[in-house]
């Protein structure tokens, strides 16, 4: 039997009576991690990972009615087998994994393959059927390894505090922020981070995970010669703001994967583009599912219709799944 | 290879004309002149011809990829650029060739063309095993001939001047006919763009132009023309020639004829080769080469008086045409690689010639208009050929009266009127320090049209739907009736716009035939036009010019676009 089906308010398990992830409230859910197109409000009975307590808290509400798990624990619901296992997206972020009667099912939620350093790296779980994303679900989608990514933003900032010039680094405040700070060379100059990226930094240097100092902007004179050598941090959103402007004449980039083209760079705007995505690329994805042994796999949000016939071709019973998922990733990066 | 793909790189990461100054400034300063001198080809626009077929790349990078034909297809849509999906989907190289740019050029990359399709499949995954991402990239643009990057040809002119020390005009007029497809650059070519000013330097120029002199566009409401323009009589005033704007170079016994791309274009232009007899060494004229066919006289092309003459007998209303043809008749003859004699007979072209740029071996750019033109008259009289005539002068007694004739333009199949100071001389591309040319051109045709196919666009529009198939209805409202396609059209939105409808397209597609969607017809766009002509390969049976969207007509449902008999009303 199906362990998980899609039905209007989400993905939804008929013996387990819950949804996983649902985009409209239900009275119990299961949250793969607390990006807002995966975490939303209004749900009766939450349960997650452990380590995403502290932000589905900040995001949702103190009171949300919420349960957690540690990785690898398993509790019973109606006869199903649940529990959650490291996916590599975010902190906190979690593959679901259901057992009825015999029958395995892994829900991947969002998901990257490299570890990064600031959350649990992805484990492949075994399974008959597994349900995997396909954000970056085209061959032309590879990632460099992130230590090459950092060593091109740390030589971008080098190269900008030389010239007396603040570098600007637009990228999504959860995940991959802290990824970033996590992952350059703190010694090149003073950071600064946006209002939105402060406290998630907070929660992860809680969780364990070291984040640099980082300042805010109103800790600095405008006229302070130490501005033209920082790093600064933001999300999307305050481009052209006049947060933004403070920071006068300055160098742009954006760190994401939509960068790989130089069709998506260039509507951009910004100086740089970097490929830094927290998402599997095309290798990525074909390895997880391969990892998992399924020989059923269920698509959900991105490239559906061709990784769905990829993987046919292959040889392997695969569909897609319609979800409301990547509405976040659609408007702070690029649809399609 | 690599220091020409990091330049490439850094051009294009940044908007900072500036930046992009310092970045071929420091390429030029560490490169070898041979590699130098392709580079500068390159970025002032020179491309040669493509060596190897497209389809040849696609099933080689098929191949070297191991992915399904589908799958690269969908790769490709999403890329938008056949270059830098391929660039994407070959396995990269490990250790990468740091040979300079003209040896790939020379012995690598240009020698692919015309080799058999099995020597190619060889020979290609060996170059590409030795490029990393970045320089597979520029080298497969390099060899689709679709290289391209924000620097104008000035910003390159400015680069080369300022590192050699030199006048920047100086080196604009070294650098024309730099990236005609006739001779490869050279470090011999790259280094006399570089050096030093000497005194024959006019002497050696064999069959060089000089760089064309381009019009402003002219926006303004007519009662203000006094206020800017100063008074009418001020003004050389002519028609504005839609055709091919052109040199013809006489020097040393032969001509050449060069297109304002820069091309030489003589072979173009059988018929024009016995003005070389006519004119005498030492002669450069600017023209337009229009297709000309007189019905009522056709052996005979009036000259200047003539046709003014002829003109002031008549209202604006009811103007004699003259005898040049549409533009889409001299595209026809372009493309063409033989030319037929029957396409000679069908399509003849002369030359309307606006300006004396040089004369008995002497630079006359810097002489000012009037006497340029008074110049030209009587060259071209002694000249006598039908094949050459003076652009006609126009008078008017006013900018009001001026105003009044050009209302005719449409008629007599010009696109306005051109306006240059008398006392102007003749500048270097669109500059306006040495006197000014305006032109004065026609509002466009524009009709309200309905969107009905997307299809992926290119470079900054890759990924997004922004190639759009509009159509007219072919009846009035109330009937029966369909939408027929007449026009493509991609440019003229915000990228506000843009990201609008790509996301109206994706949610109101009809069907999927390949990259392109057809969609529900709800966008209705003003569209606009420059041309219209009749063409028996649309559907509709028109052909238009230059389309772009004008403006998203928001307000106008699609029951109210216009019709296919309204488009029929705007052929002359």
């Amino acid at each position: 039997m199906d362990l998980v089906i899609a039905r209007p308010e989400g993905l939804y398990c008929p013996p387990g009576d819950f949804y996983i992830d649902p985009w409209r409230p239900v009275e119990r859910s299961v949250i793969t991690h607390a990006h807002g197109d995966h975490a939303r409000w209004g749900n009766q009975h939450y349960l997650a990972s452990a380590p995403s307590e502290g932000i589905l808290r900040s995001r949702l509400g103190q009171d949300i009615n919420l349960q957690t798990l540690g990785y690898g624990e398993v509790i019973d619901h109606h006869g199903v087998k649940i529990s959650l296992h490291p996916a590599g997206h975010v902190l906190g972020s979690a593959q679901v994994r259901l057992e009825y009667q015999g029958e395995v099912w892994v829900a991947s939620g969002d998901y990257k393959v490299e570890p990064d350093g600031t959350c649990d790296a992805f484990e492949p779980i075994r399974c008959h059927t597994f349900i995997t994303e396909s954000t970056f679900g085209l061959p032309i989608y590879t990632w460099q390894p992130q230590t090459e990514i950092f060593e091109q933003i740390n030589t971008w900032w080098r190269q900008n505090a030389a010239e007396d010039r603040a570098s600007v680094l637009y990228c999504y405040a959860f995940g991959k922020a802290q990824r970033i700070l996590h992952g350059i060379d703190a010694s090149i100059g003073p950071i600064l981070t946006h209002g939105a990226v402060e406290p998630l930094n907070r929660v992860y240097r809680e969780g364990g995970v070291y984040i640099p100092e980082t300042h805010y902007a109103g800790d600095f004179k405008k006229s302070d010669p130490l501005l033209r050598k920082a790093l600064i941090i933001a999300p999307p959103s305050a481009g052209g703001s006049t947060w933004i402007r403070r920071f006068g004449e300055h160098s742009d980039a954006f760190a994401s994967g939509w960068m790989m083209l130089r069709g998506t760079r260039r509507r951009r705007g910004v100086d740089r583009g970097f490929v830094l995505s927290d998402h599997a690329d095309w290798p990525g994805l074909l390895w997880a599912i391969e990892q998992t042994g399924a020989e059923r796999v269920m698509v959900t949000h991105g490239s559906v219709s061709v990784l769905v016939r990829y993987l046919r071709e292959q040889g392997l019973d695969a569909q897609g799944f319609t979800t409301e998922y990547g509405e976040e990733e659609a408007e702070t990066e690029n649809s399609s | 290879m690599k220091a020409f793909a990091d330049l490439y790189a850094r051009l294009d990461a940044t908007t900072s004309s500036n930046a992009k100054l310092q970045a071929m400034q420091d390429y030029f300063s560490q490169a070898a002149p041979a590699d130098a001198a392709w580079a500068v080809y390159f970025l002032a626009g020179g491309r040669p011809r493509r060596t190897v077929p497209t389809r040849q790349l696609r099933e080689l990078t098929i191949a070297a990829s191991g992915l399904p034909e589908w799958l690269f297809e969908e790769s490709y849509q999403a890329v938008g650029d056949l270059a830098e999906t391929m660039s994407l989907l070959i396995p990269t190289a490990e250790h990468v060739s740091d040979e300079g740019l003209a040896l790939w050029m020379e012995e690598r990359l240009l020698p692919l063309r015309g080799l058999a399709p099995e020597e190619l499949a060889e020979r290609l995954p060996q170059l590409w095993s030795q490029l990393d991402r970045p320089s597979l990239m520029v080298s497969l643009k390099l060899i689709t001939g679709e290289f391209r990057v924000g620097v104008s040809k000035l910003l390159v002119t400015r680069a080369l001047a300022n590192m050699a020390d030199l006048d920047a005009k100086r080196v604009a007029q070294r650098l024309v006919g730099y990236t005609d497809l006739s001779h490869r650059p050279t470090a011999e070519r790259y280094l006399s763009l570089i050096a030093p000013e000497s005194d024959d330097e006019h002497a050696q120029r064999g069959g060089q132009p000089y760089p064309f002199f381009l019009a402003h566009a002219l926006q303004l409401p007519v009662e203000q023309f006094e206020a800017q323009l100063g008074a009418v009589e001020n003004w050389q005033v002519e028609w504005k020639w839609d055709g091919i704007r052109s040199q013809l170079v006489k020097r040393d016994g032969r001509l050449w004829i060069w297109s304002r791309g820069e091309d030489l274009v003589t072979d173009r232009f059988p018929e024009l080769h016995t003005l070389g007899a006519s004119l005498p060494d030492g002669t450069v004229i600017d023209g337009e080469i229009v297709v000309w066919k007189d019905e009522t006289s056709p052996d005979l092309l009036m000259n200047s008086e003539e046709i003014t003459h002829q003109q002031a007998e008549h209202t604006p209303d009811e103007p004699i045409p003259f005898g040049v043809k549409p533009f889409a008749l001299l595209q026809q003859r372009i493309g063409r690689k033989t030319l037929s004699k029957k396409l000679l007979e069908d399509i003849p072209v002369v030359i309307l010639a606006y300006d004396l740029l040089e004369w008995q071996g002497h630079d006359w750019r810097n002489r000012p208009q009037h006497e340029r033109r008074a110049q030209l008259e009587a060259v071209t009289a002694q000249c006598n050929s039908p094949l050459l005539r003076p652009s006609p002068l126009l008078t008017g007694e006013s900018w009001q009266d001026l105003a009044q004739q050009r209302e005719a333009s449409r008629s007599l199949g010009v696109e306005g009127m051109m306006l240059k100071a008398r006392d102007s001389l003749y500048g270097v591309g669109r500059t306006k320090d040495m006197g000014v040319w305006w032109k004065w051109k026609v509002d466009p045709f524009s009709v309200d049209a309905v969107l009905i196919y997307a299809q992926r666009g290119h470079g900054r529009r890759a990924s997004l739907y922004t190639d759009y198939t509009f159509a007219v209805w072919d009846g009035p409202p109330g009937t029966e009736r369909t939408l027929v396609p007449f026009a493509k059209a991609y440019s003229g939105l915000t990228d506000e716009e843009m990201r609008k409808v790509d996301a109206i397209v994706r949610k109101t597609t009809v069907e999927k035939f390949g990259p392109v969607r057809s969609v529900e017809p709800t966008l209705v766009f003003e569209l606009g036009f420059e041309g219209i002509a009749l063409s028996t390969r649309h559907k509709s049976g028109v052909a238009v010019r230059f389309p772009r969207m004008l403006r998203w007509r928001h307000d106008k449902p699609v029951e109210e676009a216009d019709t296919l008999e309204i488009l029929q009303g705007l052929l002359a």
